[in-house]
């Protein structure tokens, strides 16, 4: 349950692992069960498939979305709003950080690391098996170690977002959930969510019983019907 | 080989290496910059070299260079950066090298934008260089597509001694897609006996773009233009999309007609025989691909003002049976506004 979580929700993971889905999916969630659910996208590294592109849909939603300092940001350039601070003193935010991809996009945790209580904080590392550089156990705890190395942050959740977009099976994200929970028993970070687009991929009922941690339904936000 | 998940950027790179693409000379710009990022990692690996150009037309250079030694090398860059390397495209064009370069468009004219765009096809498939010449325009419409025309772009540039551009657009390099590296089809591919590699003991190589003798150089171009019309011949591609019994058809290519794609598919679950002719290939132009006496009328459909109108209608033979929906500066059509748009010109015709 999202509501569980830690207040200040941190989500990273190796370059196009589905953070971006995952967090925009986890604010619509948390938005349901919280009184001021807050979403700040610190995607410096990508220009294309940023969760501020939803910022209008997740304001009606009741989410409030910090980005980037420059008004009608459709550049890439690194500006970062002052506000992404005020959440980790104002208590009454429950706070999702949407980080850029891989170690580069943690990076710009580092300079935060000071404002924020570490007690606080659930360090969610989404992880697609089908992604380059995170294809067997080893890769991923290699990966975590990059993360953790250069945010400052220990990672405390793994997320199973294995996929192959459209042609996702459950046979596939069972798969990933299988590598995780080696990565999982080696390193003592729990698997604590288990993606699955639900309207597409059959027969993910039968992933219940199956997966360790949480089965976390999600739908497409960031593309398009045509894509 | 099982599916990975690539970015259509990162998808460039593994096919260029899977075709056995050593070289890459590159200057970064949005939105492609995964594509020399991912090089610099991976070339040193199976020891080829990446070399960051000082700018594009340095680039370009080198790329000219090391296809003048005979290696398999490539390029890319996103709309303003091949309108720097023009130059250089033009004196690979004339040396007949094997090339590639990988444009990722983005918004224009000048800077312009890094959202993603189509109006680089005047600039790429009509020549945005001096001179009498064509480049092999090879236009994918998705990531899969991208990576056997990377790999295949290789196999062409070799056969025919051309330069080849695969021209896709920032959202194909940014989009991430199962994907399957695959072997393209053999092609008879000459030994680069001409390279210049040094003499070994026989008569030195020469590759030289300037001819001062006008009849000289005249019977050059002539005679590249007898090897362009075998290229037209056997390299001219395009797919149909339920065009079976069609009546109007759209004609689009690469992101648009993703998009157009899913348009059809809702206007045929509403009744309306529409199809859509998606040219894979921009030079040589399909122009086969649009004599259907069926057709009532052809919409076309761009992430620009409207740059293929002109060969779809060279095409049909009539440009009044074109209608032209597009949006430019990087700004996405979508699904509905097509729709709307087809259900305009066709009417009730159901």
């Amino acid at each position: 349950m999202v509501i569980n979580d830690k207040r200040i929700r941190i989500i990273t993971g190796y370059y196009g692992s589905g953070k971006t889905e995952f967090a925009v999916n986890y604010a619509y969630k948390l938005a349901k069960v919280v009184k001021r659910p807050c979403i700040a996208d610190l995607d410096i590294v990508n220009v294309y498939f940023r969760s501020r592109e939803k910022t209008k849909e997740m304001e009606e939603a009741g989410i409030e979305v910090i980005s980037s300092s420059v008004v009608e940001d459709n550049c890439d350039m690194p500006a970062l709003s002052s506000k992404i601070t005020v959440p980790f003193l104002d208590k009454s935010y429950d706070y999702i950080m949407d980080l850029g991809g891989s170690e580069v996009g943690a990076k710009v945790l580092g300079r935060f690391g000071d404002l924020i209580d570490k007690n606080e904080v659930d360090f969610f590392m989404v992880v697609n098996l089908f992604r380059p550089e995170t294809g067997n156990e080893d890769e991923i705890i290699h990966q975590m170690r990059l993360l953790e190395d250069m945010s400052g942050f220990k990672i405390t959740g793994l997320v199973n977002n294995s996929n192959l977009i459209h042609e996702t099976r459950v046979e596939d994200i069972l798969e990933g959930e299988a590598y995780l929970k080696r990565v999982s028993d080696k390193t003592m970070i729990p698997i604590r969510y288990t993606t699955c687009m639900v309207d597409e991929v059959r027969n993910h009922e039968a992933l219940i019983d199956k997966v360790h941690g949480e089965l976390f339904p999600m739908h497409y936000n960031m593309r398009s019907i045509w894509m | 080989m099982a599916k990975v998940l690539l970015k259509g950027n990162e998808a460039v790179v593994r096919a260029a290496i899977e075709a056995g693409c050593k070289y890459f000379f590159g200057y970064p710009i949005t939105p492609q910059n995964e594509i020399p990022e991912y090089f610099s990692k991976e070339l040193p690996k199976i020891g080829g070299a990446f070399v960051q150009g000082e700018s594009e037309v340095a680039s370009i250079n080198m790329l000219y260079g090391a296809a003048a030694a005979g290696a398999r090398a490539m390029t890319s860059s996103s709309s303003p950066g091949i309108a720097l390397m023009q130059e250089g495209i033009g004196y690979i064009s004339k040396a007949e090298l094997p090339a590639v370069i990988v444009n990722m468009m983005r918004g224009g004219p000048g800077l312009g934008g890094i959202q993603p765009s189509q109006s680089d096809y005047h600039m790429c498939v009509k020549g945005g260089a001096n001179g009498d010449y064509h480049n092999i325009v090879l236009a994918p419409g998705n990531v899969q597509e991208l990576v056997d025309m990377v790999q295949e772009a290789f196999d062409i540039a070799d056969q025919y001694g051309m330069l080849v551009i695969v021209l896709a657009d920032g959202l194909i390099g940014q989009m991430m897609e199962p994907v399957e590296l695959r072997k393209p089809k053999a092609r008879p591919i000459e030994p680069k006996t001409w390279a210049l590699t040094g003499p070994n003991g026989g008569k030195p190589h020469r590759i030289y773009n300037l001819k001062l003798q006008a009849p000289d150089l005249e019977q050059d171009n002539i005679d590249l233009f007898k090897k362009y019309e075998v290229i037209e011949k056997n390299e001219t591609r395009y797919e149909d999309y339920m065009m079976d019994d069609a009546e109007f058809a759209f004609a689009s290519y690469g992101t648009a007609s993703r998009v157009v794609r899913t348009a059809v598919d809702k206007l045929r679950a509403e009744g309306y025989k529409i199809g859509l002719i998606r040219p894979q290939t921009l030079w040589p132009f399909p122009y086969e691909a649009f004599k259907r006496p069926n057709i009532k009328k052809y919409l076309d459909v761009e992430l620009s003002m409207g740059q293929m109108i002109d060969d779809v209608a060279i095409a049909c033979g009539d440009k009044n049976m074109i209608e032209f929906f597009g949006h430019t500066g990087g700004v996405l059509i979508t699904v509905d506004e097509v729709c709307d748009f087809a259900k305009k010109i066709m009417g009730g015709a159901k």
